[in-house]
């Protein structure tokens, strides 16, 4: 084996053997799916124990409400306003619900009053605004003898449908644009994560092989390049294990949490009013986010991840080596070295968040997805939406040269900055190392 | 010659490490490279052992310009030395030895060879982090030299080492030298120069102030000292005849002007009828003439 190949097999080996790595492969997935699991059923749960309040219902526009959410409406039984609040003050109810008379219909606006010295939780509030406004809907309806059912057909939908006048372009449908969202929104934390972890890993194992003086001792037998190279690929190679372990591990998740949470929902008491959904919409809905998602061009989506990855991971990761090399055994002292190669990546990852999802192909996301330092962040965004494929290509071109540059001036860097002892550095002498001979 | 230096030149920015350096290393000897801190004996290992090159000069590993082979002949035990704490040490030598160009079955046998001669066989599963300090010399010093190098080049190699240890790795190194390996020696420690070198260089300010055998550079350097010890008192008039430098109850150390003067110092104590029981030449240890040099050189 040649001895970039043992370095690289050594990096590799020792990473992927250790606990803490399995375990955290392992668990991010399932991880995942306990967030998700918790989200659900977090949306699902009421928070508090249930509100007992009397409706005072003064123009008798609402009559009987039926309790949900926690809530339970009982009737005034011909009590008065005073006769409530002393319950409230007992504690026999929890508060008391005014509902004064409507007056004209043309009003917009109807304020009802909620006696009690507890705060009322927001969810709770606007439940009851939602039950009252719905009651007082119904009890116009009534007074001015209107049909319901006419009154539905007035009520339509809209979704817009964008259709290409030009191109050849998939048709896209309403979703285009959020699955687009979704996907790009994940990749781009992904990749982010990934570079920036895997980077400072290589940083830190840079430091450590400076500190505990074997690097000496390795400098006897390959060239610090060798050295550099090695540890870059054999620690990208972990990292690039790690997405292949999640997304298998993660395609197993959301195939098995639909079902799980799918007889959960079943067996859920269904809240009488809750706004009804079709069965059949909602399959539908499901349905087209599917298609909208089998739409996309997965294999140049993965592929065009994983240069963008490499690309990404080979900049950074170097600088990282580089930083790691000059900085010696104390990390506080080398957080200044770091900060300017955390900052482009923090940089790109703020433009994609702020910029990215408002109009993918802005002036300033176009520009951020064709530079170097941001693009590995910034296109891989911005492939979900069907950039022009020359932006594509050219940003590829440009990050694979960028790679070699960056990897090739870190070796500069690294090959002085890891002989260097005990020497607190600068980035002017940094800039100095770049024109020692070898 | 195993390793010529040939009027080599290596700067760093402004700084000027090694400044026209030239010096052979004979074949079989035990060399010694001395030189204060910061005089440059870094720069120039860093240089023969390729990890880096020299700007000007040439340097040539028998006969040959170094080259990419080269670090296969040589074995480099550095003074700032280390090794992957959370490795094991069977798989830690594995893989220095095969960075070494040793194929995975000539490693493996090496290795066996070296662990079973050292009596820590069973070592090879152990964490290296899991070994004491002088444990771990010894796993260094066994990955400097398992390639079997032509070249052994050792800084500082007893920092750290118990006397046990120190005995252990001595012996090694003259069993080492005795099969025909050149050992070049970095130290600052002069008494281990005399009991082991037999040429040396010495470095200061990046030039090359001092260069040869060991013998010969003592004779250079002595000054005719004779000290003479007695039983009884010395004349008390010595003084007058020759230049004392020391003198103390039954013993005196003189200056002759040549070196053949120093019968007429005999004659005149037989005469004198002194009972002389210790005669001998006050030769200059290694570590008066390195601070000699090193001051007339320019201090470091």
């Amino acid at each position: 084996m040649s001895k970039l190949g043992l370095i690289i097999k050594r990096e590799y080996m020792t990473r992927v053997t250790k606990k803490s790595f399995i375990i955290g492969t392992l668990l991010a997935p399932i991880g995942l799916a306990v967030y998700l699991l918790v989200i659900i059923g977090l949306s699902k749960y009421e928070s508090g124990s249930e509100l007992r309040v009397a409706v005072l219902d003064e123009a008798g526009m609402v009559r009987q409400l039926p309790d949900d959410k926690g809530v339970r409406y009982l009737a005034s039984g011909g009590k008065t306003l005073d006769q409530l609040k002393e319950e409230v003050v007992e504690k026999q109810i929890d508060g008391v619900l005014r509902i004064p008379p409507l007056g004209n219909f043309q009003k917009k606006e109807h304020t009802v009053f909620y006696y009690s010295d507890d705060k009322l939780a927001p969810e709770k509030s606007m439940a009851i605004e939602r039950k009252i406004a719905a009651k007082i809907r119904d009890f116009k309806v009534d007074s001015l003898q209107l049909n319901p059912k006419t009154l539905e057909m007035l009520d339509t939908e809209i979704s817009i449908d964008p259709e290409k006048i030009n191109g050849t372009g998939e048709d896209e449908s309403k979703y285009t644009a959020g699955v687009g969202l979704a996907i790009g929104g994940i990749m781009t934390f992904l990749m982010f994560m990934m570079v920036l972890v895997y980077g400072q890993m290589v940083m830190r194992s840079v430091m450590e092989e400076k500190t505990s003086r074997i690097v000496e001792v390795m400098m006897s037998s390959v060239k610090p390049f060798e050295l550099m190279l090695g540890k870059i690929l054999g620690t990208g190679a972990v990292g690039l294990t790690q997405m292949v372990v999640w997304v298998i591990l993660s395609g197993a998740v959301s195939f098995f949490i639909p079902l799980v949470m799918g007889v959960d929902a079943a067996n859920m008491p269904t809240p009488a009013n809750a706004p009804q959904i079709d069965p059949e919409q909602m399959q539908g809905e499901g349905l087209r986010i599917m298609a909208e998602l089998s739409k996309q061009n997965w294999p140049l989506i993965i592929f065009s991840f994983i240069i963008f990855f490499l690309g990404g991971y080979f900049i950074y990761s170097s600088m990282f080596a580089a930083i790691g090399s000059a900085m010696g055994d104390d990390l506080g002292e080398g957080q200044s070295l770091v900060l300017p190669v955390t900052i482009p990546l923090i940089l790109s990852f703020y433009i994609v968040s702020m910029a990215g999802w408002r109009n993918p192909d802005s002036s300033l996301m176009v520009f951020a997805s064709m530079f170097p330092l941001f693009s590995p962040i910034a296109m891989p965004f911005r492939m979900a939406f069907n950039p022009p494929w020359w932006q594509v290509t050219l940003s590829l071109i440009l990050v694979v040269l960028a790679a070699f540059f960056f990897v090739w001036l870190a070796g500069r860097i690294y090959r002085v900055g890891i002989l260097l002892y005990g020497k607190k550095v600068t980035f002017r002498e940094i800039g100095k190392w770049l024109f020692y001979k070898g | 010659m195993i390793l010529s230096i040939q009027n080599v030149v290596k700067t760093y920015g402004n700084y000027t490490a090694v400044d026209h350096v030239s010096f052979d290393v004979p074949r079989g000897s035990v060399f010694g490279l001395l030189g204060p801190n910061g005089a440059g004996k870094t720069s120039l290992i860093r240089m023969i052992t390729t990890i880096t090159g020299p700007d000007e000069g040439a340097i040539l590993l028998e006969g040959e310009k170094l080259n990419e082979r080269t670090p296969e002949k040589i074995g480099y035990m550095p003074e700032e030395r280390g090794l992957y704490k959370k490795m094991k040490v069977g798989d830690h030598l594995m893989y220095l030895a095969q960075l070494k160009g040793l194929s995975e079955a000539q490693a493996r046998q090496a290795i066996g060879h070296w662990l079973e001669k050292f009596d820590i066989k069973d070592w090879w599963p152990k964490k290296v982090e899991d070994l004491s300090k002088g444990m771990q010399q010894k796993i260094q010093f066994i990955a400097t030299i398992v390639h079997q190098p032509r070249l052994l080049i050792l800084d500082e190699p007893f920092t750290g080492l118990d006397p046990i240890n120190t005995t252990l790795i001595k012996e090694e190194i003259g069993n080492l030298n005795e099969a025909g390996i050149s050992i070049i020696f970095s130290t600052h420690r002069m008494e281990q120069v005399e009991e082991m070198c037999d040429h040396i260089v010495l470095i200061n300010k990046g030039r090359n102030v001092l260069f040869g055998e060991v013998q010969d550079i003592k004779n250079q350097y002595k000054q005719n000292l004779f000290r003479v010890e007695t039983e009884g008192d010395l004349p008390a008039e010595i003084a007058e005849h020759f230049p004392v430098k020391e003198q103390e109850k039954g013993a005196v150390t003189v200056q002759v002007e040549e070196e053949n003067k120093s019968n007429d110092l005999l004659k005149y104590l037989i005469q004198k009828g002194v009972r002389i029981t210790r005669f001998e030449e006050i030769l200059p240890t290694f570590n008066e003439i390195f601070i000699r040099r090193v001051a007339e050189t320019g201090e470091a």
